[in-house]
């Protein structure tokens, strides 16, 4: 990142700048010092933030001496009996994780191909201010609506008792389809104009154009639109945590309870005693979820770096 | 210009931690002054089943008493609990003895009980099953039972409903309902209003709830051993699932926690607010129980 000085901008205005100099040297310098707190400031809030989930969470394994390899491979979650096998959490996670990726992304690449490809203007229009709405709905919302009509109605059509991965698949794919819709609808839209004519002027059909031209020029985009989409599922807590059940077993099938980490650490982390290995053993989950979405953004920046090779 | 970048960059995180220090330094100040108990504002948190209750009082209070200010907050028994003992809170609330919890030092904490809660099993209404006995119940929450026919009930697979490890309800329901017998696995949830949707949605659900969250018809509020659940019940030592609410202090209150505490035990407070947000007062309990579970006779 460079910031310009003004000296370099315009020379035609050399003069002005000898009259008008100083103070807009001054206005410019505290617009540049501002500017360098605020980076300073979120690079320095970040930092901490890391570090000191790093301290809390290791704790676990320097003081109360679990090892790490029973804390991932361990299968059995039970802070009442002191065991503390986060298998079947991660499991829980990365299931909700995936499928509501694999609910969420052909409805998103759907609406962003209308949106980008098939809707005229005015249809853009409309459809815009609806995904926007789909964003601020807050995620107790979707929890609240998902208890009252998606549970029952998986018991009494799907079988079950309604509560587990298939309530909370929906749920959080429709929470991160808007995600995943508008950064597919950037990508669509930075697909070069030329491109599609030269498809069509080669006699393809839309929908080939569509298909083989358009998709693959926006993939890195969609790509990591669906990465980033994953992260907020792998991250939610409220919403899962009202459908999924909450029980720390592996998910034997779609529609019996199971738990992910976020919601262990929500349901638990208050009743547990600052300072004991309960306690700990929930900021290790924090670890855990930390670490994962470290990965999740350098998955997200190696597709885009790939994208701009 | 680069040198004036990176003396501009240097100046600026110097700010940015002297910030921080002050933001530091001024929390260290909060924790002093609550110790000396002369402010004349207070912090009460903890347990978020007490809350409403201490909410509702502290708001009557401040009114009375021009100039104070108390502020209650949540969090859950455990951060009530050893957020008092560390000094950051003035009162910490807890649905559980100090002496129950691990890491607390409980010696270092005065405990106040502020109101009484009656808890019992609730049941959805498919079931057809409303009194169980004790034996029965533990069966029911351990496994051994799975069906509500095999208690006389409807043919109906029973589903629990438990509260995550730590929680002050399933600590007493273990404790006095399943007379300490670990409740098997099943959905968990740790707020008693969606607890209670839960059971009302879902055939043949049971779970256990405070007795202010049976104030409809949607779940049925189970007897136990034929003894109905009831405040009188609970008064007279006959009906066995209860727990006090607790108010700790670390060491004896002073000024404002002193009057505050006074204010929420007396009569005004125990027989309007307390019964009013389904609590049994403490003055009317013809019983005794002690951190051990011991039951005395007043």
């Amino acid at each position: 990142m460079t910031i310009q000085s003004p000296h370099s901008k315009d020379l035609s205005q050399t003069n002005h700048w000898l009259l008008e100099g100083m103070k807009r040297y001054r206005r410019d310098l505290g617009a540049h010092i501002f500017i360098y707190a605020v980076a300073i400031f979120i690079i320095l809030a970040s930092l901490s933030l890391t570090i000191f989930l790093i301290t809390k969470g290791v704790q676990l394994f320097t003081h109360d001496g679990v090892s790490l390899f029973t804390m991932i491979f361990g299968s059995v979650w039970d802070l009442h009996d002191g065991k503390y096998g986060a298998l079947p959490l991660i499991a829980g996670s990365f299931a909700v994780t995936v499928l509501a990726a694999l609910f969420a992304t052909p409805l998103s690449i759907g609406t962003a191909l209308f949106m980008g490809e098939i809707a005229n203007k005015r249809g853009r229009k409309w459809m815009q201010p609806v995904i926007e709405m789909l964003v601020g709905i807050p995620s107790v919302v979707y929890g609240f609506i998902g208890l009252t009509v998606i549970v029952p109605f998986i018991r009494e059509h799907i079988g079950g008792i309604g509560f587990g991965l298939l309530a909370s698949l929906i749920v959080v794919g429709v929470m991160i389809a808007p995600t995943i819709i508008s950064i597919t609808v950037d990508g669509l839209l930075g697909v070069d104009q030329s491109l599609r004519e030269g498809s069509y002027a080669l006699g393809a059909t839309r929908w080939q154009m569509i298909s083989r031209v358009v998709i693959p020029a926006a993939s890195p985009a969609i790509l990591s639109a669906i990465l980033l989409g994953m992260a907020r599922a792998f991250g939610e807590a409220l919403a899962v945590q009202m459908v999924i059940g909450n029980t720390a077993v592996f998910p034997k099938s779609l529609v019996y309870p199971a738990a992910t980490l976020t919601t262990t650490i929500t349901s638990s982390l208050g009743e547990t005693v600052e300072g004991s290995t309960a306690n700990h053993s929930l900021w290790a989950l924090g670890l855990i979820l930390l670490a994962m979405s470290y990965v999740f953004i350098l998955v997200i920046r190696w597709i885009g770096r790939k994208r701009n090779a | 210009m680069k040198g004036l970048k990176v003396i501009s960059g240097i100046l600026v995180s110097i700010f940015c931690l002297i910030g921080l220090a002050a933001c530091g330094s001024q929390s260290q100040s909060h924790t002093t002054g609550a110790a000396d108990q002369q402010a004349s504002s207070i912090v009460a948190g903890g347990s978020t089943a007490l809350q409403p209750l201490v909410s509702a009082a502290a708001e009557v209070f401040m009114n009375q008493n021009a100039g104070t200010n108390i502020e209650v907050q949540g969090g859950g028994s455990g951060t009530g609990l050893s957020e008092v003992a560390k000094g950051n809170f003035d009162i910490g609330n807890s649905d559980v003895f100090a002496e129950e919890k691990d890491g607390i030092p409980a010696e270092e904490l005065v405990d106040h009980k502020v109101a009484v809660v009656g808890m019992t099993a609730a049941i959805n209404k498919d079931a057809g099953v409303t009194n169980l006995s004790k034996a029965d119940l533990i069966k029911v929450f351990t496994g051994q039972v799975t069906n509500w026919k095999q208690l006389g009930g409807h043919d109906q697979k029973i589903t629990l409903v438990n509260r995550p490890d730590g929680s002050g309800t399933l600590a007493t329901f273990v404790k006095y309902g399943l007379d300490g017998h670990k409740p098997a696995k099943g959905i968990t949830q740790d707020a008693s209003e969606t607890v209670k949707k839960i059971i009302a949605q879902t055939p043949g659900a049971i779970g256990y709830l405070a007795f202010s969250y049976f104030n409809d018809d949607s779940v049925v509020k189970a007897s136990i051993d034929g003894v109905e659940a009831t405040n009188e019940n609970v008064q007279n030592g006959k009906f066995p699932i209860w727990a006090y609410e607790h108010m700790y202090t670390k060491g004896q209150p002073k000024g404002l926690t002193k009057q505050f505490l006074d204010y929420i035990l007396s009569d005004d407070v125990q027989y309007t607010l307390v019964a009013e947000q389904g609590y049994i007062p403490m003055s009317g309990m013809k019983v005794e129980r002690d951190a051990e579970g011991n039951l005395t006779k007043k």
